[in-house]
Order: structure tokens, then C-alpha cells, then sequence
């Protein structure tokens, strides 16, 4: 990743691959760029603060050794899917560990084998999938749509993390009710909410809007759908139109 | 022909007095719980705040039996049509309390989910602040709309206020032309 | 990708068509999934097909609930769920407001039991900020002891409305009643009856007022003999015996495949708490057992929510003991950033800053103003980042993920509300029952709406 004086943050192929960055230091996962601040794009920049470039990242691969139970159980699902035919670094995109949590990016056409071995294998043993959320992320090309699905073993007393991307324009991750029948409603809810598609769901409908509401409301790019509030001489935007400082 | 010339043993009223009077004492809310205030509104129901005491406590399950539906919480999109369907059920006269700030104008959830108050879809008789109102607050709203049941016009007298009512309602300066401190 | 897709594995019911001849009129189709199979099935049987559709307006499905049940006789022989109809968009809502002003959103959503998502969304932002260990030891205990008496009010609103729902209105009074006496307690300390929102990230936002903790032990003492009227009144009551026994029956293993939580899941035989499995809050240090049953049926969870009531009750007196032994102290982390504005030293009229504070700000420091400025119009900042907390909530394991870009607003918040999930079982626990068994199923699971449509 490198930021140029003009204010563009080019995405090396450094940061999703997870191998280390220019400077040694883990690369970081770049998921928008943040320009200026104070909100005020449209008029003259009187602030100094309008060339202000900062990219926003999120925690990136972490380093053997993760520490504590994880190194074990990645090791015994690497095990697993090298056993299978097919390969834990295909599987697996990278693997962050980042206050205590442990998650592992799995790439999509791989989570079902990876949610069936979590679950099966005596030693992961991840059998309560504690459902799934979806996360927007308009800025990170390619890899718009996260799928973030959290498991839990009732059996070591362990909590993990799986998270599958989908671009945009193919928004589309398998199902995990096979696995986990649990995912049932959080999967609808995540389709309805942020339009991803969960292939092989039984009954993929939504769950909280009406049926015919026009698109997914808890996408970046919808608008929070407030009316402005008038009392008394004074006008109040709703929160998504007042100037926001960051 | 005043009314010292009475015999004794007789009071004299007005039609609109008495219906009044009898209309308020029997006003049956529908069961229409949907958010935190709903509980509020079973709370007072129950011993503590006790509704019975002003003859309140039958909550009817249907609608076609009950004159006073209390909007007790955020009505989203989803549901308003059904918050219509309930009140269209509801026989003649009937009133519509809508208790806490959600079912008002739509309150802290200015979003795309809620309807913004419920007047966009029944017509209100009178409104409850609060986020949830407390039971007494509830109990004062609802005294509040048997005063407003008991003085309440009938006939040719109704239609005068209700032509007054609107009539007034459009020479009020709306509310972004006010000025003044807000408070 | 899933060699699975196909057109009819694609969302179902989802889109509009604009028809010419609406000219933009946005028009609606029903396809994909198993739409086709229904529709076939609805066609041959026709008339023989009974449907029922219970709520949204229901007096027995525990708020907007509904519920479609397709019946032979008084057999239900399918049941479905609909939900939606309390859907409030708080997740999105909490993404325009700082991370401290999140809380009074959260706690909207699961209403009965509003301090849980209080202390998870709390938790969960301490964890991004990495200030976990700074929560002063009076905060975590003030914390604790709001969520086990906020355990045993929801407990009470269950077997409540539980009982009303059955048609046993006296269990319903003294379920309230004793309700009432622990909300002026909660009243008392945070100066709401219910959505608090005293729980702040960092802590909780005032210190317990003078005598409270002589007020929570009253208080513990009315409930505990009104929750012994409540096992006089139902636990050798024959009806209700007969009416719950056997009915909503859902084993271990359905539990573990539904991921069901909580009270259910414990009825089966299995002890998981998440106050044992993942403590959190110092939940370790307390002394407390976890009960379970093994019929895994209605009458099962209404006797294990009454023993849990007492644990709960337990747990306050140790926290009322600690809060008396430890005395005064601070309730919020020592960075003011975090901690504005918790203990406002409040104006004459109630509202905003003292007269004295403003005039030190304003007199004494230009940088004290601009940090003012900047923590009151934008908030403090969180490292970038994602978490994932879970609390034991009275229904069940409450989950909150967090993402934050590092700006002074949550980028998603989204909570696995338990609620949402036990509402899967319904299907199985109704099916092949009698109707009227369907609100014994369902108050058994006791959803709140609010928790499941947030």
C-alpha cells in the first residue's frame, strides 16, 4: 500500500495476499480512504485540513505464533484441508488475530468445507454458529460484501471467526444452513439487508423489510432514510445529512 | 321553565352530556402492544397502577369490540398497514391514543424503517410523550381523553367544530415559521 | 462458486419488476426458491387447506408476532413465523451516532431486558479500545448487579405474560407486582423504569445514590415472597401442569443445529451459560450454579426461569456486599474522552454544564475548550477493527459485533439477538401439536419482538 502526494492510496497486492509489507510490518487490509475533514468538500478550504489523506485500515494478517489455543487449531484445520485435496493456503486467505479474536478470511467457494470441518473435527469442534452479520464495505474493490459468520465451541470453550467476501457486481456466498441450520433467519436477514445472495439456502426471502421494499437497507450506499425535524424556526437534517467530522 | 320548576327526582342534561358521560365511563382498549411502551401499558394494567380503577382494565384481543386503540410504540413500515386494518375494524366512535414519542413522530428512529409518527396513517385523538411514559403518565392521558369524550359534540354541533377545528388549524403558523427560544 | 447455484436456489420474493404498462409502477413478483412448489401444493389441495394466521395484532404471540399455521382439525401440521413488524433499523441508526451515544439506542431493542445490550455494546467498545482491565472494579460490580436484577424482571415479565397468555391472569398480577418493586430500585439508581442507557462505555454513568444498596436488598426481600406466591401458584398447579407438560419439547440436539440459547437450550440437560463458559464482567468470581432440567418441555423452562430467578438473587447480594466492603470510588475510566459525559456537574435548570464548569473551561484554557468542542460535536475515536462480545442475556447467548474504521461512529454495529434466533425453533416445537399448544411453545421460548426485529 502506498499513499502518493496527490492523495491516491493505491492498494498493493501486498495487502490481500497477507505477506508482508515494504517495511516488514503486516500488511494492513485498506478498506476506504478518508479525505480532508470537517465534511467541507464543496467550498474553499479554509481549515488546512483539505489535503488531509488517511487511509482507513483494518487489523491485517497476523505472524505465527497467533498464541494461546490458536496456532493449534489452525494447524488441525490446515491438517484437514491439505487432507482433503483442497490445500489450506486455497482455503484460507489469511489469518488475523487481533484483540484476542481469532479470524480466519476464508474465500468463498471453500466455507462450506471449511464450516463442515469446524464443525465435525473432534479437536475444533465449533458446533454453534452464532450467526451471520454482513458488513459494507463500498471502498474495497472487488471484495465489497463481507459475510462475517462467528462460531463457538461449547465443547473447549472456544470462539472464532469466519469472515467470506463477494464483490459487488456477484454477490454471492454459499449457504451454511447444511452445516449450521442455525443460519437459517441470519442469512435471510443478511440478504435483506445488505443483498447478499446465500446459495443453496432452502428459502432465501426477506425476513425484516416487507417483501416489496426496493433494496437493501443497511448498505453504505442507502441512504438512513430520515425526514428533517422542524421546530420552532429551526430545521434539523437527519444524522446522515448533518456534517459529520470524520 | 327553569329548572327550580323540576320535579323533584329528575336531573336535566343535554343529549350530548349524557352519550358523553356514558361513552367515557366504557371505553375498552384493544390489546395493541408493539414496542416498550407496550410494556408500560401492561404494567399499568397490573395491581400496581391498576387501571380498573377508572373501569379501564378490559384490554379487548378484538378489535370489533374495543373503542379505543392505544398505539403503545414504534410503528414501522411493515406494520402500519396492519395498525390501519385494526382501527378500520374498530366499530364507531372510536379514539386513538398515541402513547410514547415513537408513535407521535417517529421519535429517536428518524429512519428509513419507521413511520414517522402514526397520524400518517389513523387519525390521533390525543398524544402521550414520553420514551417510554410512565404508567401515570398513561393514566393522565387516558382522563385526559375522557374529558376530551365527555365534552365532545354531537351532530350538527360536531360538524361546526370540527369546520372551527380546521379553520383554526389553517391559520396557525406553521411550525418552521415560529420563532422563539426552542424550548 | 457453489455449483448449488441455480435459479432455484436465488432469493425468493425479492423482485420488482417495472411492467410497461405500470410505466415505473414498481411491480412484484414472487419467484424462486420453493415459491413454485407452494403455489403447486396450494393449487391441488385448495379447499382442504386450512391456513390460520395468528398476529401481528395478537393478544397471545408475545407482541408483533405472527405466526402461520396451517391446521387439520386442531393439528397444526405446519407452522411458520413472520417477523419484521417491530423492525426499528437501530443497527443503521447507531452507525450516524457516537459510539457513546449508541447505547441509547441499543438498549431499545430487546426492551424487557435493556441493560444486556447495554453492557455488550459497552464491553464490546471497551475491547476495541483495548480498555477492558481500566473498567474500575465499582463500575463492573454496579454492572453486574443492574443486569442480575434486570435477569430477574425479565424472568418475571415471562412467566407473566406467560401465564396471561394461558388465561391465568393472577399469575400475571403478581408477576408484574413483584416486577414493580425492582423497577423502582432500577428507577433509583438510573432514573429510568426501563431503556436506561446507564451503562457507558468506560463504566456506567453515575455512582448508586445513597442507600440504594439498602434499597436493592428491600427490595430482594418483597420479590423473593413474591416469587414464592409464584411457585405456590404454579408449580403444583394441575392445569397448568397439564397445559405445559410434554408441549414445546425440543431436544439437545435440536438446540445445538438451531444454535438455541439460554433458558431452552438449558432445559435440555446441557449447562451452558456464557457467565461460565466466557465470563465477562467478573462472573467468575461470583458464587452461583447454573440450573438445568432434562424434559426440555414448557413446564421444564417455567420452573428453571423460577430457579434462576434465585440465582440471580444471589448474585445481587454478593454484588451488595462487594459495593457496601469496597466503598466509594470512580465508576468510569480516568480518560475524560471515553468518560464524557458521564457525572455532568449539571446547570440550575438540569440541562447542560454548570455555571462554575463552563466558566473554567471558557476562563482558564483555550486547549480545554477546543477538546470540549471536539468531544462534544464528534466523540472520542476507536481503532479500526472488528469485535465480537457475547453476554448471558436472560433468553439466551446476546452476541454484538462491532466494526470500526477508526472514526468517532461505529461503521457496523449488529447484534445476534437471541431472541431472533429461538424464534427458528417455532416451527419445530409446534408442529404436529394442538393449536392452543402453539402459545404454550412460544411463551416458553419468550421472544420480545423488539430484540428480534431491532
Amino acid at each position: 500500500m502506498s499513499v502518493t502526494p496527490g492523495g491516491d492510496v493505491e492498494r498493493s497486492p501486498a495487502a490481500t495476499e497477507g505477506t508482508p509489507g515494504p517495511d516488514g510490518r503486516p500488511a494492513l487490509e485498506v478498506v476506504d480512504v478518508r479525505r480532508g475533514m470537517f465534511g467541507a468538500q464543496d467550498g474553499g478550504d479554509t481549515s488546512g485540513y483539505g489535503g488531509l489523506v488517511v487511509p482507513v485500515v483494518l487489523p491485517g494478517p497476523s505472524e505465527r505464533p497467533y498464541g494461546g489455543w490458536f496456532d493449534e487449531a489452525v494447524d488441525v484445520l490446515a491438517e484437514l484441508l491439505d487432507a482433503s485435496g483442497t490445500g489450506y493456503a486455497a482455503a484460507v486467505e489469511s489469518v488475523v488475530v487481533d484483540r484476542g479474536e481469532l479470524t480466519l478470511h476464508v474465500r468463498r467457494e471453500h466455507l462450506l468445507e471449511v464450516s463442515r470441518h469446524l464443525r465435525d473435527d473432534p479437536d475444533l469442534r465449533f458446533e454453534l454458529s452464532l450467526g451471520v452479520s454482513g458488513v459494507h464495505y463500498p471502498n474495497e474493490t472487488g471484495r465489497e460484501l463481507h459475510a462475517v459468520h462467528h462460531l463457538c465451541s461449547v465443547t473447549h470453550g472456544r470462539r472464532l471467526r469466519v469472515e467470506t467476501t463477494a464483490p459487488d457486481d456477484d454477490p454471492h456466498v454459499p449457504s451454511v444452513t447444511s452445516v449450521y441450520p442455525g443460519a437459517d433467519w441470519h442469512e435471510r436477514e443478511t440478504w435483506d439487508f445488505f443483498g447478499l445472495v446465500f446459495d443453496g439456502h432452502p428459502a432465501l426471502a426477506r425476513i425484516e423489510m416487507p417483501d416489496d421494499w426496493p433494496g437493501h437497507p443497511q448498505r453504505k450506499d442507502y441512504p438512513l432514510g430520515g425526514i428533517p425535524v422542524e421546530y420552532k424556526g429551526a430545521t434539523v437534517p437527519p444524522p446522515d445529512q448533518r456534517r459529520s467530522y470524520s | 321553565m327553569g329548572l327550580e320548576e323540576a320535579p323533584s327526582g329528575f336531573l336535566l342534561t343535554t343529549v350530548e352530556n349524557l352519550v358523553g358521560y356514558f361513552r367515557k365511563g366504557s371505553l375498552w382498549p384493544v390489546t395493541f402492544g408493539l414496542a416498550c411502551c407496550a410494556i408500560e401499558m401492561m404494567a399499568s394494567g397490573a395491581p400496581r397502577y391498576d387501571l380498573s380503577r377508572i373501569g379501564m382494565e378490559v384490554f379487548r384481543a378484538s378489535p370489533r369490540q374495543a373503542d379505543l386503540m392505544i398505539v403503545a410504540g414504534r410503528v414501522s413500515q411493515k406494520m402500519a398497514p396492519i395498525v390501519r386494518q385494526v382501527y378500520d375494524q374498530m366499530s364507531e366512535p372510536k379514539w386513538v391514543l398515541s402513547m410514547g414519542v415513537c408513535a407521535s413522530s417517529g421519535g429517536m428512529f428518524n429512519n428509513y424503517a419507521i413511520v414517522q409518527g402514526v397520524d400518517h396513517v389513523v387519525p390521533v385523538d390525543i398524544y402521550l410523550p414520553g420514551c417510554p411514559p410512565r404508567p401515570e403518565m398513561l393514566i393522565n392521558a387516558i382522563l385526559a381523553l375522557h374529558d376530551q369524550i365527555q365534552r365532545e359534540p354531537l351532530g350538527v354541533n360536531r360538524r361546526e367544530a370540527a369546520a372551527a377545528a380546521e379553520a383554526a388549524a389553517l391559520e396557525a403558523a406553521p411550525t418552521h415559521h415560529m420563532t422563539g427560544l426552542l424550548r | 462458486m457453489s455449483p448449488a447455484r441455480s435459479t432455484a436456489s436465488g432469493p425468493s420474493a425479492t423482485g420488482h419488476v417495472v411492467d410497461d404498462d405500470t410505466t415505473g409502477v414498481p411491480s412484484f413478483e414472487a419467484s424462486g426458491g420453493d415459491w413454485s412448489t407452494i403455489a403447486e401444493e396450494a393449487a391441488r389441495l385448495g379447499e382442504e387447506r386450512i391456513v390460520v394466521n395468528m398476529g401481528p395484532q395478537h393478544p397471545s404471540t408475545h407482541g408483533v408476532l405472527r405466526l402461520m399455521l396451517e391446521i387439520d382439525g386442531e393439528t397444526v401440521t405446519e407452522a411458520r413465523a413472520g417477523i419484521g413488524y417491530l423492525h426499528t433499523g437501530i443497527e443503521k441508526n447507531m452507525e450516524f451516532r457516537t459510539w457513546t451515544q449508541g447505547v441509547t439506542f441499543c438498549t431499545r431493542m430487546d426492551y424487557v431486558a435493556p441493560l444486556f445490550q447495554e453492557a455488550a455494546y459497552c464491553l464490546a467498545v471497551e475491547k476495541l479500545l483495548g480498555i477492558t482491565d481500566d473498567v474500575p472494579e465499582r463500575a463492573t460490580t454496579i454492572r453486574v448487579l443492574l443486569m442480575e436484577l434486570n435477569r430477574i424482571t425479565s424472568h418475571l415479565v415471562c412467566l407473566a405474560t406467560g401465564g396471561n397468555e394461558l388465561g391465568a391472569t393472577t399469575i400475571m398480577t403478581v408477576g408484574f407486582t413483584a416486577r414493580e418493586e425492582l423497577l423502582k430500585v432500577l428507577e433509583l439508581i438510573t432514573g429510568l423504569r426501563m431503556n436506561h442507557a446507564f451503562i457507558r462505555p468506560g463504566g456506567v454513568a453515575q455512582d448508586l445514590p445513597a442507600g440504594a444498596v439498602g434499597e436493592v436488598r428491600a427490595a430482594l426481600r418483597s420479590v423473593r415472597t413474591y416469587v414464592r406466591q409464584l411457585e405456590d401458584l404454579m408449580l403444583a398447579n394441575p392445569i397448568l401442569k397439564l397445559r405445559t407438560q410434554g408441549v414445546g419439547y425440543l431436544g439437545l440436539a435440536g438446540c445445538m443445529a438451531l444454535a438455541i440459547t439460554g433458558p431452552v437450550l438449558r432445559s435440555t440437560g446441557l449447562p451452558y451459560d456464557v457467565r461460565k463458559a466466557n465470563p465477562y464482567c467478573g462472573y467468575e468470581t461470583y458464587d452461583f450454579d447454573v440450573p438445568v432440567r432434562s424434559e426440555a418441555d414448557s413446564w421444564s423452562r417455567i420452573g428453571l426461569r423460577m430457579e434462576e430467578i434465585h440465582q440471580s438473587a444471589r448474585i445481587v447480594e454478593q454484588a451488595c456486599d462487594r459495593l457496601e466492603a469496597m466503598g466509594p470510588g470512580p465508576v468510569m475510566v480516568a480518560d475524560k474522552k471515553v468518560a464524557w459525559p458521564a457525572q455532568l456537574a449539571l446547570g440550575t435548570d438540569g440541562m447542560g454544564n454548570s455555571a462554575e464548569h463552563i466558566r473554567e473551561i471558557m476562563g482558564t484554557s483555550m486547549e480545554a475548550l477546543i477538546h470540549h468542542f471536539k468531544l462534544v460535536t464528534e466523540g472520542f475515536r476507536v481503532p479500526a477493527g472488528q469485535v465480537f462480545q457475547t453476554v448471558e442475556h436472560p433468553r439466551g447467548e446476546l452476541g454484538v459485533h462491532l466494526v470500526s474504521d477508526g472514526g468517532t461512529r461505529p461503521y457496523r454495529a449488529h447484534f445476534r439477538d437471541p431472541s431472533f434466533n429461538n424464534l427458528q425453533a417455532v416451527s419445530v416445537m409446534c408442529e404436529g401439536g394442538q393449536v392452543a399448544d402453539v402459545v404454550v411453545s412460544v411463551a416458553s421460548l419468550d421472544p420480545v419482538l423488539g430484540g428480534v426485529d431491532r
